[in-house]
């Protein structure tokens, strides 16, 4: 097994491996009590504003619109999903960092450092999208102790942000190491480990994307 | 054979003889067209408003959501390629938590079972 570059395991399998599974099985249960308490929640708020619905008086001061933007969150979903494109191209290049590369494309392809980058820089993006969206509702007044869809709201998309901002710390230590002494298909393993982390990530805004912002 | 082409091998635990070649670059592209298709479908409904009061709607997006987690899965966390125990690890606390979802639901009457 020493060929395969970790400690000999029952399994046969890699210890780090196992448990970022198993991290990651842990963190859809923790997803599910935030997003069951969301949707658990939804439409009991006795003032506004709300999601999907006009807020009028006697219940809301002024009429307030519906506070989601779609169009935003749309993009910002885009991103994230593009950054996960970028996450596999990160690691298929650092798989064959090995490999002869002639043409520009081959070169592109192969280029573990941009797509580790580009990964980032998408996961930024995404939450700049984020900070734009929490910035915007409370100008609109919504905050997390406004109402039931308020405190929910803020506390699943927030932690989904949080752990977004660990996945980019963690994305550009792995640049920073590619950049320091090159990332080669031995590593292959921490780079997989990583990726992991924000595909489950992006899988979960997935479901919050449409639980939260187009089912209503 | 271009670099393209090639197979990007699986890291350091094809340990057993379960585990398959990772999914081409090819493929990975192909993923990120039909992860994108899904969501413009998804919004594009959202912006319909006879399908968006139909009892279509909620199914519709349901089923659509349910695709690409299991794509971004299956094919992005190599869980189509890798060790069963992957998957166990994965799809076990996975079962449990959308039966918790699906159970404070029923218990906070948002969801109704309609007898006879």
């Amino acid at each position: 097994m020493e060929h395969h570059g970790h400690t000999p395991t029952t399994t046969g399998l890699d210890n780090r491996k196992v448990a970022i599974w198993a991290f990651i099985g842990s963190e859809c249960m923790l997803f599910a009590s935030l997003i069951s308490t969301y949707l658990i929640y939804k439409g009991r708020s006795v003032k506004g504003p709300f999601p999907h619905e006009v807020c009028s008086p006697p219940v809301c001061d002024t009429v307030m619109k519906p506070i989601l933007n779609i169009p935003v969150t749309s993009a910002s979903t885009f991103v994230l999903l593009v950054s996960s494109l970028a996450m596999v191209l990160a690691l298929a290049a650092v798989e064959n960092a090995d490999q002869p590369k002639h043409t520009l494309g081959e070169k592109i392809l192969g280029n573990s450092k941009l797509w580790l980058f580009m990964t980032a820089l998408l996961g930024t993006t995404f939450l700049g999208f984020q900070a734009f969206e929490f910035t915007s509702f409370v100008h609109e007044g919504l905050t997390i102790r406004t109402n039931l869809f308020g405190s929910s709201f803020f506390t699943l998309t927030g932690f989904h942000g949080a752990h977004v901002t660990a996945g980019v710390l963690w994305l550009l230590t792995l640049l920073a190491i590619d950049i320091r002494r090159g990332l080669k298909p031995k590593d292959a393993l921490i780079v997989d480990i990583a990726a992991l982390y924000w595909h489950f990530v992006d899988v979960v805004w997935i479901a919050i994307f449409t639980l939260v912002y187009l089912i209503h | 054979m271009t670099h393209s082409d090639t197979h990007v091998s699986h890291v350091d635990h094809a340990a057993l003889g379960e585990v398959k070649e990772h999914p081409t670059w090819s493929t990975y592209w192909k993923v990120a067209v039909i992860l994108t298709i899904i969501t413009a479908l998804e919004v594009w409904v959202y912006y319909i408003p006879s399908f968006v009061a139909s009892h279509l709607f909620v199914p519709t997006l349901l089923i659509l959501s349910a695709l690409k987690f299991a794509i971004v899965v299956l094919f992005y966390m190599h869980l189509r390629y890798d060790h069963r125990l992957f998957r166990a690890l994965f799809t076990g606390p996975l079962i449990i938590a959308m039966a918790t979802i699906v159970s404070l639901l029923f218990l906070f009457g948002h969801l109704v079972i309609h007898a006879g």
